[in-house]
């Protein structure tokens, strides 16, 4: 008995549960979604500790082998990926509870809340394209029904142009698999490595990596294809928000990217120096361009979406300098952002909650009563810009370093001056709101919501000055699984009905 | 060949659609579009000229089949698109109750 299904098998039955609690007893609701998502941040720990031991537990659905069943293929990456995502569920679950109270029908919101949950789940442990597609398209429906919750005319529009973004990058990425199946005749992907290394880097490989990186940079909202984002991520709940900005797009967008590249189509930067060189001009257009746009924001929640894919954009980078410390450093910005965004999108979530209104220009004196609100507020921000010891300096720190050894020394320094952006857009949001002085009259959040918050803060906290600790057993085995290239397939195939 | 380029046309001429056209319901039928153009590929991607559908009724019967991973591919395909598509109607009329049109151009509450 393994625990690999529980991960997407529990959210998954939980949502079928939900409805029914919904007629008979819908006080237990919240009660229920916390357990799930804790007994879910367990197992993830769980997992953390068994990949350490074992770099690859292969869980074969129905006990068909690979490549002809489809697979689970766990490995440290998976258990990083599963880890935040259980981390952001968690405190998103508890938050929700008094922020939901407002609206009707909060069932709903809770099915499709573990819906989402099931789907970033699978894409994360799947090792097979179709089921990979399947469950990109569980997370993103639900996305797009939870983007429109509040059903008012911004939120129904924002969900339509969302929608409309994100089935053309889901679109596009099966037509993709549809042509690699066509050349390769598996959707296994550690059949599909072996299978794409004898085709080798023919103009058909690059057409179909070039489909999977324009779907996965929509899906990320990178640069040019951001525009929904901004829109999209405001108009849902708060809760909801810290999800999408926190680990959604990553998921999404920024492993099954990283784990195509890397694992599947088999590139590195000594073989394919122009692809990554790409990855890097993705990622700096992004931290540009949106950087500057989130500098002239009025709307709370707009400025940290905007924020959101300006910081995707260092990940790209990370992965875009592709020697170890910059994946690592890739790897840790996917925590420290999801960290630090998601407790940023819950503090607009508890202003939200108190004053109703998201104008930061209307928003002064908020800060004199919800001291835990704004201190929170404070720690993400500090962490996002980079300052030590929290949790955000040390994922810049290993992408800059990753930078310097592999003797891109000016984008070292570019990646440091763009900082100041951050610096920029979200001192905005402190004068305006927290500092200043005014009349806006805010009561203090509501305890549930408050624990949430400071829970994130504890981890950012925590995992910042742990973060040597966070190195040895999380970053670094998961950037060793990307880094091991092709070797991926052999792991699979050789761990094939090993028990642990 | 062309059967193949073919299918690359209708995608092309469902992305046109979404592009270009103003009427919420006919973004969606471009979607439909290239829905169909994809499924249709998929099964042209397992299609053998002259061999049986894969139905195995003895067991000694020689092995001349079509691809079958492609038709259950189309058939999981078709239920997410029954999805996407049932939710973007739904969000359509709901836009339509809303703004009482389903021109894009004057559905423009979100700046930028």
């Amino acid at each position: 008995m393994t625990f690999i299904p529980l991960f997407f098998a529990l959210p998954l039955a939980a949502a079928f549960i939900i409805p029914i609690l919904g007629k008979i007893a819908k006080s237990i609701i919240w009660i229920f979604v916390t357990l799930v998502s804790f007994t879910l941040f367990i197992l993830a720990l769980y997992g953390v500790a068994v990949t350490q031991q074992f770099p690859m537990i292969v869980y074969e659905m129905g006990n068909w082998p690979p490549p002809l069943g489809i697979v689970m293929a766990f490995d440290s990456l998976s258990a990083f990926m599963v880890l935040v995502i259980s981390i952001l569920v968690f405190s998103g679950s508890i938050f929700s509870w008094r922020y939901m109270s407002h609206y009707t029908g909060t069932w709903k919101f809770y099915t499709l809340y573990m819906l989402i949950t099931a789907g970033m789940m699978g894409v994360s442990i799947t090792g097979d394209l179709f089921n990979m597609f399947v469950f990109l398209e569980i997370a993103a429906i639900s996305s797009y029904a939870l983007v429109a919750f509040g059903v008012d005319a911004e939120e129904l529009e924002a969900s339509f142009k969302y929608m409309v973004m994100g089935e053309v990058g889901g679109l596009t990425f099966l037509l993709s698999i549809a042509l690699l199946y066509a050349k390769t005749s598996t959707l296994n992907l550690a059949d599909m490595a072996n299978t794409l290394q004898v085709v080798g880097q023919t103009p058909f490989f690059w057409l179909v990596l070039g489909m999977m990186l324009l779907a996965f940079s929509i899906k990320a909202a990178f640069v040019p294809f951001h525009s929904w984002l901004p829109d999209a991520h405001p108009a849902a709940p708060a809760p909801i928000s810290s999800l999408l900005s926190g680990i959604f797009i990553k998921v999404l967008g920024m492993y099954t990217t990283a784990r195509l590249v890397f694992n599947v189509f088999g590139l590195s930067r000594g073989n394919a120096p122009v692809f990554f060189n790409v990855l890097i001009g993705l990622g700096l257009l992004s931290i540009a361009f949106a950087g500057i746009t989130a500098l002239n924001q009025k709307d709370y929640k707009r400025l940290l979406g905007y924020s959101s894919v300006s910081q995707v954009g260092y990940i790209m980078l990370g992965f875009g300098i592709g020697n170890f410390y910059g994946v690592a450093g890739a790897i840790f910005y996917i925590l420290a952002h999801a960290l630090g965004k998601g407790l940023l999108f819950l503090t607009s979530g508890s202003v939200v909650n108190a004053t109703g209104t998201r104008d930061i220009t209307k928003l002064a004196g908020v800060g004199e009563n919800m001291s835990t609100t704004a201190w929170s507020f404070r720690f993400g921000s500090m962490s996002l810009i980079g300052l030590p010891p929290l949790v955000g300096f040390f994922a810049k720190y290993f992408i800059v370093l990753g930078a310097l050894k592999a003797g891109f020394w000016w984008l070292a320094i570019v990646a440091i001056g763009l900082s100041v952006l951050t610096l920029g857009y979200l001192l905005k949001i402190e004068n305006n709101v927290f500092m200043k002085k005014g009349r806006t009259k805010a009561n203090k959040a509501p305890f549930t919501m408050r624990v949430a918050m400071v829970f994130l803060v504890v981890l950012i906290v925590l995992f910042g000055v742990g973060f040597q600790q966070i190195i040895d057993f999380l970053v670094g085995p998961a950037a060793n699984a990307l880094l091991r290239g092709v070797e991926y397939a052999n792991l699979v195939f050789g761990s094939v009905g090993v028990s642990f | 060949m062309i059967i193949f380029l073919s299918c690359i046309i209708l995608f092309l001429i469902g992305l046109y659609a979404i592009v270009t056209k103003r009427n919420l319901i006919k973004i969606v039928i471009g979607f439909a579009l290239i829905e169909y153009a994809i499924n249709l590929l998929f099964a042209l991607v397992g299609f053998r000229r002259g061999m049986l559908a894969p139905i195995i009724t003895r067991v000694d019967m020689a092995h001349k089949f079509v691809d079958p991973i492609p038709q259950a591919l189309v058939l999981t395909a078709i239920v997410i698109a029954l999805g996407t598509t049932a939710l973007m109607l739904t969000v359509a009329l709901r836009i339509y109750s809303r703004y009482k049109t389903f021109d894009i151009a004057e559905i423009r509450k979100l700046k930028g």
